[in-house]
């Protein structure tokens, strides 16, 4: 089988690196990731599952890789069960050595919820290696708490103290414009459900919440409803909008970065004084981020 | 039913054979959002609070095969349930006391688009060949027997669809369904009179005309032979009202009122007869195309392929085009509203993917025409009708499974409430496309191979276009339950991603596409695609190459299915190879069906070697007879009511009219929709800063950093139109025209590059007054696309909208007819996003400036549909749409916003300027900071009535800072609008009028307007 490879870069460097989008039916998001990755310098190769998993070795060869937002397989029977199931029997080694390798991975929306069954968020504790086949699962991302697909801009904060490097210097940049730090979420499954309190409190303590909804955050017990806040619109534990492994290099989230590339796709950029839209927007952030660590693995 | 033979598994020693069971459901502890939600709508259904009933949902699947007791589990805990949150058995879990079961599966043949990716799951996870049935179990506690067949019947299944049983389900094996002979048969038509003519039209479900048998009899006549029965289903696909819209082509009789100005304009095609009377020889060709005609050749030079294609082009810049196209999917949504919105919406995207040689969707947009929910108890409903509410539940879950799974943004739409839709609402769904420019045209070629790609055929939607060209009956769903399908959008995108492959697969200079040309199979299957793309050809299919669900379908039943997900290409055959290697790739599914290219253009059909049908093409689209139409017209007189009713406070009114539902926020709607995927919306379809405000129309940046953006918006002005309240079809038409064109100027859009379509849903025009009321809309159309100078580049009809029922209580036969009704969805260019603005109020001290006139009437309003009694009889005329003042108003709008001066802009629509400045104050407020404004009603009429809640066209509240005042208002005395600074905004939170008539809180005008569609 052939592999098709789509260079949708344009004039970078040779050693720009190389994002390795993988899609499948129903994955709807990756032009957009794509062209996120092209503007943050990066060459891109959107390649399907099927020629995946007959040509593992394409992932030897990622510098970045990302698993966009969509469909997969209709998410029939739950969101990205069948992609997950795929890549834990197929391709969960070669991920895991790329991962090992220090190669940044982006798993947005469907890609979050691929990635949690998937066995490579919120990946091994500190210090632990990844086991050499995926462990048992410790996230989930469920319904949302209203029963519903729920397509919005929400207000997420950064934590300034979280090891991910897609979000390293988001806080800073705009803390002195919080209004511009928003993102779209739309999904109907982006309710993060940890295995157990000990889950979220390992993954707090060892600064793999990256990012969360709202400004001001709602403790919760796992499995248990939040009481719905406009700034959570799903319910998630510890208003968890995102979280990185140990490493902080591979990043899964609700909202889509990729869809605020460009200043005017904030839900109320005709308000924002020209100041607040000032140089890159929070989706550019965090795509130069990874692709600036990406560089620094390959150097 | 059978599925094709595969290859027996490898059966582990201890598998065991049959159909073994699994449930999936909430694991203790945790929470089940998907159960609240089913127990919130059954209390609503049922109308108790009852905090005892509870719905506790459990996914189904039933797996038909070999299995051993490792794989069971390894299904059950593996495969179907998540590990944290929930818990999967093999079996069946034990009914909790006191508990009433209810379980749903879909009926043998539909679509059941999870069961397949079960399948393969299985068939991956551990090697074995499994068919998969899924379902779901609700165990209802708190409920009684009655309220329980209650949810069964109106809230969980559909039985058009779908089978319940009051326990749970685990048949022994899956049904198997019956084949057909393949007999080929002739049908008798040569000797039948007129009355077994008409009789055979209507038993065999081809409803059509009297006419049009006899020219089928004459012309079976005149061939010496009887005409067989594929022949007989191909002619009534091609010659329905839904492929060929015969009505709208036809010469049209017209009689009106003597002396009436609008009859008498001239327009081009019409012939005035000596008795005043007036023949126009060809009513859309006359009207909609010959405005778009006129109007290219007086110098309209940026629409690219206008009605030839499946949808309208327009330029987009010099590499570029964009497509438009909206389809009403009524009938199907009126049984099975939730398959009939989303293959409404499938089949409109499959227009977008067809046009051409292939275009990338979007953008969708949905316009639902529901009646009123909270005007039916559930038992009042007309005998065969579904409740409102489940109606537009359903319509809006459809839309959004569709639109969400392909990726495609749905951006714009519009609800409409009027209880003359209860047995039939209409449902319009749009959708915008990019296209190279090169590739606007495609021609199918002699030789080239006839490829259908997608999905399989089967039984489902047969006889679609047919039915969709009858009026509805109360067996509708009985009748016609096999022509509703339910979607598989992930089928739909794979196509989608097959097909750009193919298109870009080589530059133009070296080939270009994989195909000389594409349709997609909507109506008719593929009986219409084939027979439109060798319409000039001929072509020969060999119907046995066809892909099927299931066997046993008839050689009539693959040649009309309408199964969804299906693209026809004609694809030259050294590509072939290239087409499979890409199809195989994206697991789309590939036939190659025949040739296109036949000795005497004929289309020649063929099952496994024998010829089964053979038509002249010429008979197929040149054959059907066009009698002239009656069209009678009346001026309308409106319904005398009561006089002397008080008029309710102007502030009570406010909240009111906030609180209707055609007025009323959508975001229970517009949240459910990914409006954001794909990334280039610049102005959403909620705005300001608690992305509430309902935005005019939503514009995209199509091309993502090049600055230049589409906007895409729609008018729809029923009442106007409404003789019932002295209304006008003529100048409803106006109104939507100009209403359109409003809301795509209110964001940023030119007016002089911006085109429109055309959808009519109209009640059955065999009657005189409705095909009157018909001419009348068309004309409004061309004098309106005339006047405004916006081409029309598509449109679809629907005709015969109409529920006809036995009133149980009399036993009179009673038929409901819809409201005429236009959409018009328009689509303009902005050229700078820079200068793209929203309707949320943006700042104190900014002033407020209405433009245009205000009307000197309230009928067709908002206010007189809701108080109405209180109506002076003066006060009732519908108001007129003045043809140089609304081009003028917006060409004036767009110049200010153009040129950076205005902050927000808003259309004066439904509700009047009170409930325009209500939005635009609600939408720049949050519920913990609001802005206020003082307004002085008198600036805009001296009449406090007519100022704050008349209607009537060319409208627009503008927000403009104090340094632009003067610039502003100076620009559009120049340019001969009316324009008065009407108020201020402030930051009080409060909306007051300066003669103290009136102060609201915006925070209470925000709680009205939000909380009636807050489902």
């Amino acid at each position: 089988m052939t592999t098709r490879t789509t260079d949708t870069g344009s004039a970078h460097a040779p050693t720009a690196p190389t994002a390795l989008i993988i899609r499948a039916p129903g994955t709807n998001c990756d032009v957009e990731l794509a062209r996120a990755f092209t503007l943050a310098g990066a060459h891109t190769n959107l390649v399907h599952i099927d020629a995946l998993i007959a040509e593992p070795g394409l992932i030897d060869r990622a510098e970045i890789i990302g698993i966009p937002g969509g469909f997969s397989y209709g998410d029939d029977i739950a969101s990205g069960r069948i992609v997950a199931s795929r890549l834990r029997q197929h391709l969960y080694s070669k991920l895991r050595q790329a991962v090992g390798r220090g190669c940044p991975v982006f798993a947005v929306c469907n890609g979050f919820q691929i990635a949690v069954q998937a066995g490579l968020l919120p990946g091994p504790g500190v210090g632990q290696p990844w086991p050499a086949e995926p462990g048992e699962q410790e996230l989930s991302l469920s319904h949302n708490a209203g029963g519903r697909f729920v397509d919005r801009w929400v207000p997420v904060r950064a934590e300034g103290a979280s090891v991910c490097v897609w979000t390293k210097g988001l806080a800073e940049a705009f803390a002195d414009r919080p209004e511009a730090m928003m993102l779209p979420i739309a999904h109907g499954e982006g309710r993060v459900v940890a295995r157990s309190p000990g889950v979220l409190q390992r993954l707090s303590a060892s600064g793999q919440v990256a990012l969360r909804y709202g400004r001001t955050p709602v403790p919760s017990v796992p499995g248990q409803l939040v009481a719905l806040h406009p700034d959570n619109p799903n319910g998630s534990s510890d208003d968890i909008v995102g979280v990185c492994d140990a490493s902080g290099r591979v990043f899964g989230l609700m909202p889509h970065p990729e869809r605020y590339l460009d200043w005017n796709r904030h839900p109320f950029w005709t308000r924002l004084p020209e100041g607040a839209r000032r140089g890159d927007t929070p989706g550019m952030v965090m795509f130069k981020s990874a692709v600036r660590a990406a560089r620094e693995v390959m150097v | 039913m059978s599925l094709s033979t595969t290859p027996a598994p490898a059966t582990p020693p201890t598998a065991v054979e049959g159909v073994h069971r699994f449930e999936v459901f909430a694991r203790t502890g945790h929470a089940d959002p998907v159960s609240a939600a089913v127990t919130r709508d059954a209390l609503q259904l049922l109308g108790i609070k009852a905090p005892l009933l509870s719905v506790h949902a459990k996914h189904v699947y039933l797996v038909q095969g070999a299995l051993s007791a490792g794989q069971r589990g390894w299904i059950a805990e593996a495969l179907l349930a998540d590990a944290i949150t929930e818990q999967g058995v093999v079996g069946t879990s034990a009914i909790p006391g006191g508990a009433r079961v209810v379980e749903v599966h879909p009926l043998p043949g539909v679509m059941d688009p999870v069961a397949l990716s079960v399948e393969l799951a299985i068939r991956e996870g551990i090697g074995q060949r499994v068919r998969v049935m899924t379902g779901w179990r609700y165990d209802i506690t708190g409920a009684d027997a009655e309220q329980v067949q209650t949810l069964a019947g109106k809230l969980l299944a559909n039985p058009v669809i779908q089978r319940v049983s009051f326990e749970p389900y685990t048949p022994g094996a899956f049904p198997v369904g019956q084949g057909h002979d393949q007999v080929v048969r002739s049908v008798p038509v040569t000797k039948l009179g007129d009355e077994e003519l008409v009789r055979l039209s209507r038993d065999a479900h081809l409803f059509l005309s009297l006419e049009e048998m006899r020219a089928i009899r004459g012309h079976y006549q005149a061939l010496g032979r009887e005409p067989r029965d594929i022949e007989l289903e191909t002619l009534a696909q091609t010659w329905s009202e839904h492929c060929v819209h015969k009505t709208l082509k036809s010469a049209v009789h017209y009689a009106g009122p003597p002396g009436d100005a609008v009859a008498r304009r001239t327009r081009p095609g019409t012939t005035a007869k000596p008795d005043g009377s007036a023949v126009i020889d060809n009513l859309l060709k006359r009207t909609v195309a010959a405005a778009t005609h006129e109007l290219i050749a007086e110098g309209v030079d940026w629409t690219l392929s206008v009605f030839k294609d499946n949808s309208g082009v327009i330029a987009l810049d010099e590499n570029l085009g964009v497509c438009i196209k909206v389809e009403t999917h009524n009938r199907p949504s009126a049984i099975e509203p939730y398959g009939g919105a989303a293959t409404g919406a499938g089949g409109c995207i499959r227009d977008v993917i067809g046009t051409g040689l292939g275009a990338r969707p979007i953008a969708n947009t949905d316009v639902f025409c529901v009646a009123d929910p909270s005007g039916f108890a559930p038992g009042d409903l007309p005998p065969g009708t579904l409740h409102p509410r489940r109606v537009l539940t359903q319509v809006v879950a459809g839309v959004r499974d569709y639109g969400n799974r392909m990726g495609i943004p749905t951006v714009s739409g519009a609800v409409s409430f009027d209880d003359r839709y209860i047995g039939n609402p209409l449902v319009f769904c749009g959708c915008v496309g990019l296209i190279p420019r090169h590739l606007v045209h495609g021609q199918a070629r002699a030789g080239d191979r006839i490829i259908a790609l997608g999905g399989r055929t089967g039984r489902d939607g047969v006889h679609g276009a047919t039915f969709s060209s009858a009026q509805l009956e109360q067996n509708a769903a009985d009748e016609f339950g096999h022509a509703v399908q339910i979607g598989n959008a992930i089928t739909e995108k794979q196509v989608l991603d097959a097909i750009l492959r193919a298109r870009d697969a080589r530059p133009a200079h070296a080939g270009g596409p994989l195909y000389t040309g594409m349709t997609d199979c909507g109506a008719g299957g593929f009986s219409s695609a084939i027979g439109e793309m060798g319409a000039k050809l001929g072509a020969e299919v060999h119907l046995e190459n066809a892909p099927l669900k299931y066997a046993g379908l008839s050689y009539t039943e693959i040649w009309i299915s309408e199964a969804q997900e299906r693209m026809v290409l004609a694809v030259p055959p050294r590509d072939i190879e290239a087409l499979r290697a890409i199809c195989e790739q994206e697991g789309v599914e590939m036939a190659d069906l025949g040739h296109f290219g036949t000795e005497k253009a004929e289309l020649v059909l063929k099952f496994h070697g024998s010829e089964v049908g053979r038509l002249s093409m010429h008979l197929l689209h040149e054959g059907i007879p066009m009698p002239t139409r009656e069209a009678r017209w009346a001026a309308p007189v409106a319904k005398a009511t009561p006089a002397g009713t008080p008029a309710p406070h102007v502030k009570d009114a406010l909240l009111a009219l906030l609180a209707t539902p055609t007025i009323a926020s959508k975001h229970w709607i517009i949240r459910q929709y990914d409006h954001e995927v794909q990334g280039m919306g610049v102005i959403k379809p909620l705005v300001g800063p608690g992305m509430r405000g309902p935005s005019d129309a939503s514009v995209l940046e199509p091309v993502p950093g090049s600055g230049l953006g589409i906007a895409i918006g729609c008018g729809l002005q029923t009442p106007i139109g409404d003789p019932a309240l002295g209304g006008d079809p003529y100048q409803m038409a106006l109104a939507a025209i100009d209403e359109c064109v409003r809301n795509l100027v209110c964001v940023g859009a030119d007016p002089a590059r911006s085109a429109i379509l055309d959808n009519f849903s109209w009640p059955s025009c065999n009657k005189p007054e409705n095909m009157g009321a018909l001419v009348r809309v068309c004309w409004g159309c061309y004098d309106g696309a005339k006047a405004y100078r916006t081409p029309f580049v598509s449109g679809k009809d629907s005709l015969n909208n109409q529920l006809q029922y036995t009133d149980p209580a009399t036993g009179a036969v009673r038929v409901i007819e819809v409201p005429f009704t236009l959409l018009v969805t328009g689509l303009g260019i902005v050229h700078d996003l820079a200068h793209a603005i929203t309707m949320d109020a943006k700042a104190p001290g900014n002033s407020l400036l209405l433009v245009g006139q205000t009307p000197e009437t309230l009928g067709g309003t908002h206010y007189q549909l809701k108080f109405g009694p209180s109506l002076a009889p003066g006060m009732r005329a519908i108001p007129q749409t003045d043809l140089a003042r609304g081009p003028a108003c917006a060409r004036a709008v767009s110049s200010v916003i153009r040129a950076g001066l205005v902050r927000s802009a808003h259309d004066v629509s439904d509700g009047g300027l009170l409930c325009c400045i209500a939005e635009m104050l609600i939408a720049g407020s949050t519920a913990g900071a609001s802005i206020g404004a003082r307004v002085d009603l008198t600036a805009a009429h001296r009449d406090p009535l007519l100022a704050a809640f008349a209607e009537g066209s060319s409208r627009y509240v503008l927000e403009v800072a104090p340094q632009h005042e003067a610039e502003v208002l100076g620009k559009l005395a120049e340019a001969g609008v009316p324009c008065v600074r009407i108020g201020q905004l402030d930051a009080s939170g409060v909306l007051t009028d300066l003669s103290g008539v009136l102060s609201v809180v915006v925070n209470d005008l925000a709680g009205a307007w939000l909380a009636p569609l807050d489902w």
